[in-house]
């Protein structure tokens, strides 16, 4: 990490550039501004202090007129162009491509837990390689965190029962602070942590070293455990709607409309299982909020996520519980 | 009547205008105060609207139907009672608004069974909320939870507004009583007719949104 | 200047009696006693900020241990804004000034007035009591969940302070709406009124539309926090954000409660020591009234980075935006007043001026914060506790003090030594440049705010900050001393020291308890500053101006 003194932060992401080019325009026109008033009050307090000789003839006529019209449309014009070039921005830094690593992160005062996909987990430190999108899908066990890191010019805030994203994509192998910004209790200036950005074989040596259990792994024994298999994996008994490929899918609920199985429906499925029921099932399902933690969910969903597409298997009975995305295009 | 005017106000014109102008804007006041739990009561809806449909089945909607009787009774006689002062009958005006006063308290013991029975039931929220529903029902007790949340704060901050109209009635019941007013001033009565009849609306709103949308 | 005494009898020796003061009606003694509770109040979040910035002097952390530093923010937070910022200058110098701007005697409702006061000394003392009581580390904007199940501290007391002082706003903003619509004297016609009386009206608008939502909201923190109704709590499903949606309903709009009255003051400052009229008249006053309008649709932008929607974020953007139009536009019009003025640069003139120069520079860095890309960067950095010290102290507390010595004269028929103003205006501007300047290159760099231990790298900074506050808290010292000095020994003024035009300076000061020994006429426009041009009689001798 480099320490030294310095007025303008780190470039380390492709955002990064993109970001300081925006901010480089703001910051001409605020200077511009600034010493426009500024020069403005000097130069008129001197010209026309009091009892100095000066031209105070005033002018009449509609010139003010015209004054207040050019100098309303001057900023409506800047702040229009600052509104433009920022939202276009924002948006782009809000769509994830979509071959991009994915990693869990779950806050919690005041710590941040890494889960990486392969089962390598870490406090505190993240580890990805350059020049590769990392999405992060993120968490809090308790109140409002915010995941930033300055030489990405990145943030998003981590939320309690919602999960957020954030993505980037380092473009310079170092270490990079990582914070939380929003204040979140007595430790949050601890709650801090790094960015380690590695080239792509040494990141792939990292990842191999020490791996624990993977998350599909304590998924699936978590599903084991829980006994999900007793009701969602019986094909004479369709009581609950089979859970293979479900990830991805299009979902149709009691209500007549379709969502897609993305990882916060999942989540919501398993904590509050009535919510949003899929069609033609009955809302049997208990919940397990109180009795599965985030970082469970993050493992469960890993495993419904490896579970592969069933193969020509429909239960015998009951509605065909999921189609695929091209299925509801004809469906009203 | 210039007993009445204040030493800074020129007439008595000026000094109701202000009087009038002064409540309509505490009334403003007042519908940004309730509009801040309605606008949360609709997002919440929206997002668990079978749990408020069970949370709302739990209320005793003939107490709320006799409550809301009882309110726009009242709002009714507090206009005849203002309408009474200004043409200068006295003793219309304060039988008026006793029965204003007295509708108001029958209201508040109404609303003070009804949250007896919630206590009875479990039903007010915090640690010993519990909710006796069948195993099928497709809600979540959190959730219901909430609605009551929203059932409590909104018609115990109403209680609270009902509370401090009965103690305005009460005054300007004992002010009439006592002579003060007459068709050239009346302007607590006026004032607190306003009140009132907020009061009032505010619980027009609770009233469907609480016990009636199912 | 011909030498002047004091009138004999004026509201300040009218009666001596300690209950004259306790239950007076008179707006100007209730101003008075706002101003010595404020005063107060200000050097106590000072104290605060002084103790954190001197702790962050070093990254360690190692003066005070991160509860303490905790409270002492929140402590600063609260106090600045909700009892020392939002009543400022509304509540000291509204309530002096209004009625007596449009010829009343009093504010139209003096009773509810005093009781204003009593609920934000009621409010005052119940924070006051949370913070003795153990403090309150939730920071001054209470997020939810934090504020109502984690945090470990006195934060229903504090809810209730503010709760309470809020209704004090909401009273004081019903007095001005209710004075200026029914209390104006003969021939005070809408467009004749002062800038500062129109500021004053967009300022009580909000105050009587926003302070309730803010009320509701930290009700229902207390109640959350108290009786376990869970409106909040994402335990049982509620939405941590729909909290951060109310409070800044109301915050965003309460800045402009800040800014707006110091934008008033400028507004009579400018043209009385340029000597002429203002520029743009109506421009300046519908300017106030557009700021009060945009306030309210505005407040997601402090939430672009908490998870709202995308779109969302862009609907904000685009409203916050717009803000910048009516602050230029009163920028360009005071900078256009000085043209072909007469200028002279006495204590509110440089406090004016200050106040300019910093707004302009603060309003500026706010485009950054609502251009989306860039506040993904910046939002809860330095770089915001830059911007909005920029407003609230280079502008709210400018405007404040420069109001303060201009109409000191009005309030204690007395004056102040002028060098010793000047002296003050200097130092308070330095100081405050170099206390927050470098904070907007700390926030760039990517220090995150409420921050007790911090990177070695910000160190140097973060020391140049600190060495300024201790420059900004002498600044803010010296003229507590001369305005203490001048109550006994200053020169008296006159009732019109400035040769200001304006109702207010027709009465003596200090004024008689009934404001006038007879209700003003208005002829004339506000402003009304005679002609700068050859045929002034006033001005000196001047070349011929060739055509």
């Amino acid at each position: 990490m480099d320490t030294s003194f310095r007025l303008f932060p780190e470039q380390a992401s492709t955002a990064a550039e993109q970001v300081d080019r925006l901010y480089v325009f703001l910051l001409g026109v605020a200077s511009f501004f600034t010493l426009l008033i500024f020069l403005l009050i000097v130069y008129f307090v001197i010209k026309y202090r009091h009892g100095a000789r000066a031209d105070r003839s005033q002018v009449s006529g509609n010139r003010y007129w015209i004054l207040e019209i050019t100098w309303s449309l001057i900023p409506l014009g800047l702040t229009m162009i600052m509104f433009g070039w920022g939202a276009d921005l924002f948006f782009k830094v809000h769509q994830p491509p979509p071959d991009c690593i994915e990693i869990n992160v779950l806050a919690k005062q005041w710590m941040w837990k890494i889960q990486h996909a392969d089962g390598k987990q870490e406090i505190n430190s993240l580890h990805i390689p350059v020049g590769k999108p990392v999405k992060l899908r993120m968490i809090s066990q308790d109140v409002i965190h915010s995941f930033f890191v300055p030489s990405f010019r990145v943030k998003q805030d981590v939320l309690p029962g919602r999960y957020t994203t954030i993505w980037f994509q380092p473009t310079k192998t170092g270490r990079y602070h990582l914070f939380c910004a929003e204040y979140c209790g007595t430790s949050h200036s601890r709650m801090t942590g790094e960015i380690v950005v590695q080239q792509p074989a040494e990141y792939a040596q990292w990842l191999r070293g020490a791996s624990s259990e993977s998350p599909e792994a304590a998924g699936e024994s978590l599903y084991d455990q829980f006994r999900c298999g007793t009701c969602h994996n019986n094909p004479t008994n369709p009581r609950c709607p089979p859970l293979d490929g479900i990830f991805g899918r299009m979902v149709r609920l009691e209500d007549g409309s379709t969502l897609q199985a993305d990882e916060a429906y999942l989540r919501e499925s398993i904590l509050d299982p009535t919510a949003q029921v899929v069609a033609g099932y009955k809302p049997v399902m208990p919940t397990y909020k109180g009795q599965i933690g985030e970082e469970e969910v993050f493992q469960l969903i890993a495993y419904l996520k490896s579970l592969q597409p069933p193969q020509q298997r429909t239960p015998k009975s009951g509605p065909p519980p999921f189609e695929t995305p091209n299925d509801t295009d004809q469906q009203p | 009547m210039n007993t009445h005017l204040a030493h800074h106000f020129d007439d008595a014109d000026q000094q109701f205008d202000a009087a009038r102008l002064g409540m309509w804007i505490f009334l403003a006041t007042e519908i940004m105060f309730f509009g801040g739990m309605f606008v949360g009561y609709t997002i919440y809806r929206v997002n668990y609207p079978q749990a408020f449909a069970v949370g709302s089945s739990h209320l005793q909607l003939v107490a709320g139907t006799v409550n809301t009787a009882v309110l726009l009774l009242s709002s009714f006689t507090m206009a005849l009672a203002v309408r009474c002062s200004q043409t200068n009958r006295r003793t219309g005006t304060v039988f008026l608004l006793a029965i204003t006063l007295l509708l108001g308290v029958v209201f508040l013991g109404i609303k003070g069974f009804e949250y007896t029975e919630k206590f009875a039931t479990h039903h007010v929220p915090g640690e010993s909320f519990s909710l006796s529903e069948p195993h099928s029902s497709p809600v979540d007790p959190q959730h219901v939870e909430l609605f009551f949340s929203f059932y409590f704060a909104m018609t115990g901050f109403h209680a609270l507004h009902m509370i401090i109209g009965v103690a305005l009635v009460t005054i300007a019941a004992t002010q009439a009583w006592k002579k003060c007013f007459s068709a050239e001033y009346y302007t607590p009565v006026e004032i607190t007719g306003l009140y009132w009849h907020f009061v009032d609306i505010v619980w027009v709103f609770l009233f469907p949104l609480l016990y009636l949308i199912r | 200047m011909s030498v002047a005494e004091l009138p004999r009898r004026h509201y300040l020796n009218a009666n001596y009696n300690i209950w004259s003061w306790l239950l007076t009606t008179d707006h100007k003694r209730i101003a008075i006693l706002y101003m010595i509770s404020l005063t107060l109040f200000f050097f106590v979040g000072g104290a605060a900020a002084i103790l954190f910035r001197l702790e962050l002097m070093t990254p360690q952390g190692d003066l005070l241990i991160s509860e303490t530093y905790n409270r002492l923010f929140t402590l600063h937070g609260v106090v600045m804004v909700f009892f020392f910022l939002i009543p400022s200058i509304p509540a000291v110098l509204g309530n002096f000034l209004v009625p007596m701007m449009i010829g009343a005697r009093d504010m139209a409702f003096p009773r509810l007035n005093l009781l204003s006061w009593y609920l934000f000394m009621a409010g005052g003392i119940l924070a006051i009591a949370a913070i003795v009581g153990g403090g309150v580390d939730t920071g001054w904007t209470f997020y939810t969940p934090y504020s109502t199940t984690y945090a470990n501290s006195q934060v229903m007391a504090m809810a209730m302070g503010i709760f309470v002082a809020g209704f004090s706003s909401i009273l004081t903003g019903m007095n001005f709406i209710v004075t200026t619509h029914t209390m104006r004297a003969p021939g005070m016609t809408w467009f004749r009124l002062p800038l500062f009386v129109w500021s004053h009206y967009a300022t009580a608008v909000i105050m009587v539309l926003g302070t309730p939502v803010l009320a509701i909201s930290l009700a229902l923190i207390a109640l959350e926090r108290g009786l376990g109704v869970g409106i909040f709590d994402p335990k049982l499903g509620g939405d941590p954000l729909l909290f951060q949606h109310l409070f800044w309903f109301y915050s965003h709009p309460a800045v402009y409660i800040m800014v707006l009255p110091s934008m008033a003051v400028v507004s009579e400052i400018v043209p009385c020591f340029a000597r002429k009229r203002i520029f743009g008249y109506s421009f300046i006053a519908f300017s106030s009234v557009a700021i009060a309008v945009l306030s309210f649709l505005v407040w997601g932008h402090h939430m672009f980075v908490s998870g709202q929607s995308v779109f969302a974020g862009m609907v904000f953007s685009f409203l916050s935006m717009l803000v910048a139009i009516p602050s230029a536009v009163k920028v360009f019009n005071w900078t256009a007043t000085l043209h072909k003025g007469s200028i002279s640069l006495e204590t509110p003139m440089l406090y004016a001026l200050g106040f300019i120069g910093l707004f302009t520079l603060g309003g500026l860095t706010g485009l950054f914060l609502a251009t989306l890309a860039v506040d993904l960067h910046v939002h809860d950095t330095y770089f915001i506790v830059a911007h909005f010290h920029y407003i609230m102290v280079g502008g709210a507390v400018m405007g404040y003090l420069g109001g303060v010595h201009y109409w000191w004269p009005k309030m204690t028929g007395r004056l102040y030594p002028e060098w010793w103003g000047r002296v003050s205006a200097v130092v308070v501007f330095v100081g405050f440049n170099l206390t927050f300047f470098p904070q907007f290159v700390l926030g760039y760099l990517g220090m995150p705010r409420r921050y007790h231990v911090y990177p070695d790298e910000f160190q140097v900074l973060n020391v140049m900050s600190s060495a300024g506050a201790s420059i900004l808290g002498l600044g803010y010292l010296i003229p507590l001393v001369y305005l203490l000095w001048s109550l006994k020994y200053g020169k008296a003024a006159g009732p019109n020291p400035w040769n200001a035009k304006g109702v207010e300076w027709q009465t003596p000061s200090p004024p008689p308890t009934l404001n006038f020994d007879e209700t003003p006429v208005v002829t004339e426009e506000a402003y009304a500053y005679p002609p700068l041009d050859e045929s002034s009689a006033e001005g000196e001798p001047l070349e011929p101006v060739a055509n």
